[in-house]
């Protein structure tokens, strides 16, 4: 299977590169564009085969290491 | 004082570091491997400068899970002081010894220049060489030194007194051109609950010979020294 994380700096927290990106954007021409937030995205392969153990899994991979919880949130999706 | 001083790959301030320890006590601190999880009896562990395993994912997260780091937190449990300066306290966030985070700087920017800091509490085991108040100007030197804490734990930290060190003018006023790095309350460094461990971005250890261009770290460690003789 393979996890795809998404972390996302958490509403209400600065985003200075995020703000930055869509300065340049405006920059370039682009109109309409609202507020930018650069997150990453993690992609990790797994052993595992049953999708609920996976999910449990990558989420204690979240809480550990992959998002601090202090500033980030995060999005797990599991393929087969 | 016996002190120990954690190297990663990646540390590049663990070198000043050793020298400012070495000036203030008169005693050579052990060097510890970040692979090293065997510790000599010491009575300050730091945790230096530098980009732990190339700020990888976050500046610190990497540098957090070392086995070192393990036994770091065994000792601090058990009262030895831990002070971690800039990727140090980054490193401290991340283990969870410390409340918050550390962001990439609101310039988005690397900044690399002498600030002033205020001392806020003259009254631990760190900060016994300086007077309540008084102005020092140290170096900073980060990418990712802007101070987040929720409104819960920032009041928390002011309450408790315990923000270690504030940004300020050189007369001792906050004011936002006197914060570098976008830092919340301009928060230049805190302690934990126990006010045992101490960590804050700027670095005292490189303002410790006249050719530094300052002296005024040097009270941080003379007053450790002088506290935990």
């Amino acid at each position: 299977m393979k996890a795809t994380v998404h972390v996302t700096l958490k509403t209400g927290v600065l985003d200075p590169q995020g703000k930055a990106i869509g300065h340049a954007l405006g920059t370039l021409g682009f109109q309409g564009v609202g507020e930018v937030r650069q997150g990453k995205v993690i992609e990790i392969e797994l052993a595992q085969t049953d999708q609920a153990a996976a999910e449990a899994e990558v989420k204690a991979m979240c809480e550990k290491l992959l998002a601090n919880s202090v500033i980030e949130n995060y999005a797990i999706r599991i393929d087969p | 004082m016996r002190s120990a001083i954690i190297v990663f790959p990646g540390s590049n301030r663990d070198r000043d570091m050793q020298l400012a320890l070495r000036q203030a006590s008169g005693q050579e601190p052990h060097m510890v491997w970040h692979k090293d999880t065997d510790m000599p009896e010491v009575d300050l562990i730091v945790v230096p400068g530098g980009f732990s395993y190339g700020d990888y994912l976050r500046a610190g997260a990497m540098g957090a899970l070392s086995p070192a780091m393990r036994t770091v937190k065994e000792r601090s449990g058990k009262g030895v002081p831990v002070l971690g300066v800039c990727n140090g306290f980054q490193i401290l966030t991340e283990a969870g010894m410390l409340p918050g985070a550390l962001m990439r700087n609101a310039g988005l920017k690397f900044i690399c220049k002498q600030v002033h800091l205020r001392v806020e509490s003259a009254q631990t085991v760190f900060t016994s060489g300086y007077a309540q108040g008084q102005v020092i100007r140290v170096p900073v030197a980060h990418n990712d030194g802007n101070y987040f804490a929720d409104p819960d734990t920032l009041k928390h930290l002011e309450d408790r007194d315990l923000i270690a060190f504030r940004y300020v003018d050189a007369e001792g006023a906050e004011s936002e051109g006197s914060n570098p790095n976008g830092s919340q309350m301009n928060i230049a460094g805190i302690y934990n609950e126990s006010r045992t461990v101490l960590g804050l971005m700027p670095h005292p250890e490189d303002a410790i010979d006249p050719l530094h261009g300052g002296i005024e770290g040097k009270g941080l460690f003379h007053g450790l020294a002088q506290a935990l003789n």
